[in-house]
């Protein structure tokens, strides 16, 4: 795991060090301490010595101020080395993801990555920078500080050898009961937090059913469970305050009693008993140290494997670094089958065989689930075919880089997405250089421009996120003239008018019929209406395709194609 | 998580807010007394027990040094004590920390139910006007925050101050003359305390702010990542990405070199203070004015005296920002909920053989009947029917703009009535004012001749069931969300509204049936599926009156062909409110209405329409853009 993420330290790994380093050098000046000061009471006030005291005491204050200073150095080292490394991490998988494939993002579920993406990497960073901090410190505070208190007196530093065990025991079997409890509760956490979402979302279904009462029953168990869990886990960690308190005031009774026969045996001072019980505070308070350490350690570490899963994800489609443009919009699909799970006894798509001339309008129908989408998202390579071969432009789709294939194939997709800015920022992703006149153009094709001149401030009209200050229809007309910008050799429209009215849609398909001459051009419809005046249209049917042919061939000799029709066609006549 | 001061939000009322959360706790005053008792009690031990070391130095060691045959019975009997005043230290400690995880996970319980309950009385246009996020971390963050203060800040700041306090008078009973360093060293710390505090507060804020804004983007771009494919813009976000992203590292890198920098300050000042002590220390015991006991005794104190303080810093700082959080979740609570000022319910009835309307349970009833309390304690009952009467409605969202204007209509008992018109028109607004999601400025609506208003809201939405273009699922089995509609339906009763809604066949073919698990809104059924789910749950409600939105807009036309006579059969016997963008689906009703611009401007049924030869034929025909209106 840490292997892993090591190579993210890169640009910080110098502060990384640092902070552990300078954090030594502080524990080893301020260690030193209480040492001196057993000098100045066994030594100095024994002898009356002022000037033997001011000595040391001037020794010891500049310790402590240097102690400061490496102590506030190691600060903002820690606090620059850890946020430096979670500045990479993010930014890794951030860029990791937008390398990731449709069907890698399908698997991960975009509220997943996002939470691996927010969550988790604040999670990481904060416990590696109390780890360049803590555990550095901790472990070399017990050792100097033992190593100190050996040096006052060896036979009383066999306290430790018998409390340091029996308090890491304590603390290692609280960790190991807390943990399992902790990952149940945070399951539980979960659960409550996801019926809230979930009636955020369906508040509408809750109260036109009347079902608030069940609901708050039903989150009542949920926060019931919550409780019981937490209390479950936190039950146990609360045991370590007192154990360890325990631990420390036994030891101390134990230097006082021993430390003072000593004393008075005359074989130890009193200023190194007085040193010596300030040691035996600071060893114990570090093991305590440690083992917080290593319970946020533990606790981090889902989140650390959530995130070297995502880094570890092996890229579903390789891009290729290849020259080749697609120079004409043909397409061929040439015995290709498909499955999601790339399970060749479960396809989604049985072998499809279609030719598309370039500059062809096609038409593809079919019932919800007979894999239109699947059929389209195969051409700009959003899937790989699992057999068989797809072509654009005569060459193999994967003979292409993925810029330059996507470059030539527009697509807009079913569910689509405006981001927050300007109705011309985002138009403009369709083309960063295109002039006014072009975006207009495209606007007008896509029967956009008259609604956005509508608004009060036209192209410059803030979206917002989501693209919500539009409606469905809008948002839908927006994203088709964002993909005409491209000028695609091809374009395809999955859906894409489904909240437009048959009057639009008719003037979209007519435009872009006038405009894109020469640009192939895939529609997908519900609505028979949509793909009637196409060049072929492609009836679907589960996974196969059924029929090709135009509207009148279909409609005189495909059932399915006919069944559509007319579902749609009722009492139009 | 390690404890990182969060932004510094500061709470409006911060008295106000803590005496509230204190009420919430009030129920465990006893408890609560006992916790402080032991805080007392276990702060007290830590204090006193380093006492000791001066009667350990002064009285049982010193006069014995380099004598033979000691009587340690003294010394003996001294630790003893100690041991006895540790033990209680230490269980009281224990016994605060567990009543406090009792008093706390419950309080958090009741304020989570409080703010969920609270939540589910709002009217539906607080969920218009506030986003998700904001409203769920109130159930996270906010929640969160204060579960840390209860469970742990409350106590933990009691327990530093009483520290500092019990420390400080210790060492003035001790030697007045070094606490006067104490005086001086505590008037630096707090300074450094404030300062960095302050610098510190102040650049998490900043952090907090480009926090924001990377979670917004990286919400937004992976929202919106396959769209980032298909336009090949990989490069462009990563390098906005990158900017981002730094800008939140170099915030990120201040605030937290400042909280770190607080733990070693604190410390080493008192280090710095502990040398000095031990210096003056020193030379005062030369001078006979103090001994090594005292010195002793003092310089653990020393030790023990920055560390609470450092925390009080801390904590001080959690704990005004949980009660921000605190306010958050509390204004959420007070939040006006819906309002219901009916009177008129809705139970069972039946007919008597004189033929006199009687309320009854619900094996003997024959039907529904709305029961209306008269001020001489009787009370009057009307058949439910679902005759429903707008006049003159006019209503808006906001208050001056109007969505309808003067809208009046009326549905017979058993009467399909269809809403046609481009988004925005107002069709699902009709539909709300119905089951009152909204309440309307003017005019009246009636059902069954009694005012909408006066009928008690969940008898009112009870009689109405509605099946909307979203078919929200929730996490459960299949059959749990079909009974959703009526939750005493057998399971024959819903298997039964399944094959009404053709999804008993697809529900088949699920791996475990209708008792296969939904989750993330039935994230694994298509849009499709789920609306003939959502259709099952109406159906199994068995409403007098039943609202379509856009019901079957995702099922494909061969699909909804399938269910058409399922759907005839569900709408039978009631009156149904149906609004569609295909034309198809409310051709055959008693009545279709043209909205545009929140007005009616053609009704009639579909072959009157049609022969009109106005908008709806336009519609009809395809030469009429739906949308220009927008």
């Amino acid at each position: 795991m840490i292997k892993k993420l090591a190579p993210y330290l890169k640009g910080y790994g110098k502060y990384a060090l640092l902070a552990p380093i300078t954090i030594i050098i502080e524990v080893l000046l301020e260690i030193r301490i209480p040492l001196y000061m057993s000098k100045i009471v066994d030594v100095g006030i024994k002898n009356g010595d002022i000037g033997y005291i001011a000595c040391l005491g001037g020794l010891m204050v500049l310790m402590a101020l240097l102690s400061l200073l490496f102590g506030a150095l190691s600060a903002f080292f820690a606090a620059r080395g850890g946020m430096g490394f979670g500045k990479n991490i993010r930014q890794a998988v951030f860029h990791k993801i937008q390398e990731f494939s449709f069907a890698n993002t399908d698997k991960f579920s975009t509220a997943s990555l996002i939470t691996r993406l927010t969550t988790d990497v604040t999670n990481t960073q904060h416990t590696f920078m109390m780890l360049i901090r803590m555990f550095v410190r901790s472990p070399i505070m017990l050792v100097s500080a033992t190593i100190m208190a050996a040096s006052i007196n060896k036979g009383l530093a066999v306290v430790f050898l018998i409390a340091v065990p029996v308090l890491g025991t304590a603390l290692a079997i609280i960790m190991c009961m807390a943990f399992p409890r902790f990952r149940k509760m945070l399951t539980c956490y979960d659960n409550m937090n996801g019926s809230v979402q979930e009636n955020l979302i369906a508040i509408r279904v809750v109260k036109a059913f009347v079902r608030q009462d069940y609901e708050n029953k039903k989150f009542a168990d949920d926060a019931e469970a919550l409780r019981m869990a937490q209390l479950r886990a936190e039950k146990v960690l609360i045991c370590n305050m007192p154990i360890m308190q325990l631990v420390i005031y036994g030891c101390i009774i134990a230097v006082l009693w021993f430390g003072g026969n000593m004393v008075i045996s005359g074989t130890m001072d009193n200023g190194q008993l007085i040193s010596f019980i300030s040691y035996v505070t600071q060893i114990l308070m570090s093991l305590m140290m440690i083992s917080m350490v290593f319970v946020n350690f533990v606790m981090t570490r889902a989140s650390v494997s959530r995130i070297i899963a995502v880094l570890d994800e092996v890229l579903d489609i390789v891009d290729v670094d290849a020259e080749t443009q697609v120079t004409e919009g043909s397409v061929e699909f040439r015995n290709v089958s498909f499955s999601y799970a790339k399970d060749r006894d479960n396809l989604n798509l049985e072998n499809i065989n279609l030719t598309i001339a370039p500059g062809e309008m096609v038409g593809i129908i079919g019932s919800t689930g007979s894999a239109k989408t699947s059929l389209v998202q195969l051409i700009p390579r959003l899937y790989d075919a699992t057999l068989g071969q797809v072509f654009v432009g005569g060459h193999d789709v994967r003979s292409y880089s993925l810029t330059n294939l996507r470059n030539a194939v527009g697509m807009v997709l079913q569910k689509n997405v405006l981001f927050s800015g300007t109705i011309l920022d985002n138009l403009r992703w369709g083309d960063e250089g295109a002039t006014k006149e072009e975006i207009v153009e495209a606007c007008k094709a896509a029967q956009a421009h008259e609604f956005i001149m509508s608004f009060p401030d036209g192209y410059e009209t803030e979206l917002g996120q989501g693209g919500v200050n539009v409606s469905g229809g809008q948002k839908q007309r927006l994203c088709i003239a964002r993909a005409l910008l491209k000028k695609p050799k091809i374009i395809i429209l999955d859906d894409s008018t489904s909240a437009v009215d048959t009057a639009t849609d008719a003037k979209i398909r007519s435009a872009l019929r006038e405009k894109l001459v020469g640009t192939t051009t895939i529609i997908i419809a519900q609505r028979v209406s949509s793909v009637l005046d196409a060049d072929k249209i492609v009836v679907m049917d589960d996974g196969h395709i059924n029929d090709v042919g135009t509207h009148e061939e279909l409609l005189a000799n495909n059932e399915i194609y006919r069944e559509i029709y007319e579902s749609q066609q009722k009492g139009v006549a | 998580m390690p404890k990182h001061p969060g932004p510094i939000r500061k709470p409006g009322d911060a008295k106000k807010t803590l005496l509230r959360i204190l009420s919430y706790m009030g129920v465990y005053r006893w408890q609560l007394i006992l916790v402080v008792f032991c805080i007392i009690i276990s702060s007290g031990a830590g204090v006193a027990g380093t006492y000791f070391l001066k009667p350990v130095i002064n009285d049982y060691l010193l006069p014995f040094i380099g004598q033979k045959d000691v009587d340690l019975s003294g010394f003996i009997s001294i630790l003893c004590l100690m041991g006895a005043i540790y033990l209680a230290g230490a269980f009281s400690t224990y016994l605060y920390n567990r009543l406090m995880l009792n008093i706390a996970t419950r309080t958090l319980k009741k304020v989570r139910t409080d703010l969920f309950s609270a939540m589910q009385t709002l009217p539906i246009k607080f969920f218009d006007t506030h986003p998700h996020g904001d409203l769920m971390s109130r159930f996270t963050n906010d929640t969160d925050t204060l579960r840390e203060m209860v469970g742990m800040g409350i106590p933990q700041f009691i327990s530093s101050t009483l520290s500092v306090t019990g420390v400080f008078i210790m060492m003035v009973v001790l030697s007045p003359a070094l606490t006067i360093l104490v005086l001086a060293m505590l008037v630096i710390m707090l300074f450094v305390v404030k300062i960095i505090g302050g610098k510190s507060g102040y650049f998490f804020k900043k952090q907090q702010q480009e926090l924001g804004r990377v979670n917004g983007y990286i919400e937004e771009m992976i929202e919106g990542q396959k769209v980032v494919k298909v336009f090949s813009r990989e490069t462009e976000i990563k390098d906005e990405f990158d900017e981002l992203n730094n800008a939140l590292c170099e915030a990120a890198t201040n605030a937290h070199a400042f909280a770190n920098v607080l733990m070693p300050i604190m410390g080493n000042l008192s280090y710095l203070h502990y040398a000095l002590t031990a210096v003056v220390g020193g030379i005062l015991s030369i001078m006979g004015w103090s001994d090594i006991g005292t010195l002793g005794a003092f310089l653990q104190y020393t030790r023990s005296f920055s560390q609470p303080i450092t925390q009080i810093s801390q904590q001080f700082n959690s704990i005004l920002s949980a009660l921000a959080g605190a306010e958050r979740i509390f204004s959420l609570i007070d939040e006006m909920p819906e309002k219901d000022e009916g009177i008129v319910t809705l139970v069972r009835a039946t007919y008597d053989p004189q033929g006199v309307l009687k309320e009854t349970d619900a094996q003997g009833a024959t039907c529904w009947a709305w029961k209306r309390p008269l001020p001489d304690g009787n009370f009057t009952y009307t058949e439910v029917k679902g005759d429903v009467r707008f006049e003159h409605v006019t209503f808006g969202y906001e208050e001056n703009k109007t969505v309808l204007k003067d809208i009046s209509l009326y549905a017979k008992p058993g009467q399909k009535i269809a809403f046609v018109g481009s988004t925005g028109a107002g069709k699902t607004t009709i539909t709300n004012l119905i089951n009152r999601f909204y309440d309307i400025q003017e005019g009246t609506i009636t059902y069954d001749g009694i005012p909408i208003t006066d009928i008690k809201k969940p008898d009112l939405r009870r009689s109405l069931s509605m099946v909307l273009q979203d078919a929200h699922l929730f996490t459960g089995t299949v059959r749990d969300n079909i009974r959703y509609g009526r939750l005493n339906a057998t399971d024959e009763e819903v298997e039964e509204a399944a094959k009404l809604a053709n999804a008993h066949t697809f529900i088949r073919h699920l791996p475990q049936g209708y008792d296969t698990i939904l989750t993330g809104d039935g994230g694994n059924l298509s849009q499709g599926q789920r609306q003939l789910l959502s259709i099952a749950r109406a159906a199994v409600a068995d409403p007098p009156v039943l609202i379509l939105d856009e019901a079957t807009s995702s099922i494909d036309t061969r699909t909804e062909a399938l269910i058409e006579k399922g759907m005839d059969k569900l709408m039978a016997g009631r009156t149904v409110f149906v609004i569609a963008h295909r034309l198809s689906t409310v051709r055959n009703s008693n009545a279709i209405m043209v909205l545009q611009n929140g007005e009616i401007i053609e009704r009639g049924d579909h072959n009157s329409l049609l022969e009109e030869k106005g908008k709806y034929y336009q519609l009809y025909t395809g030469s009429f853009d739906m949308d220009l209106d927008e």
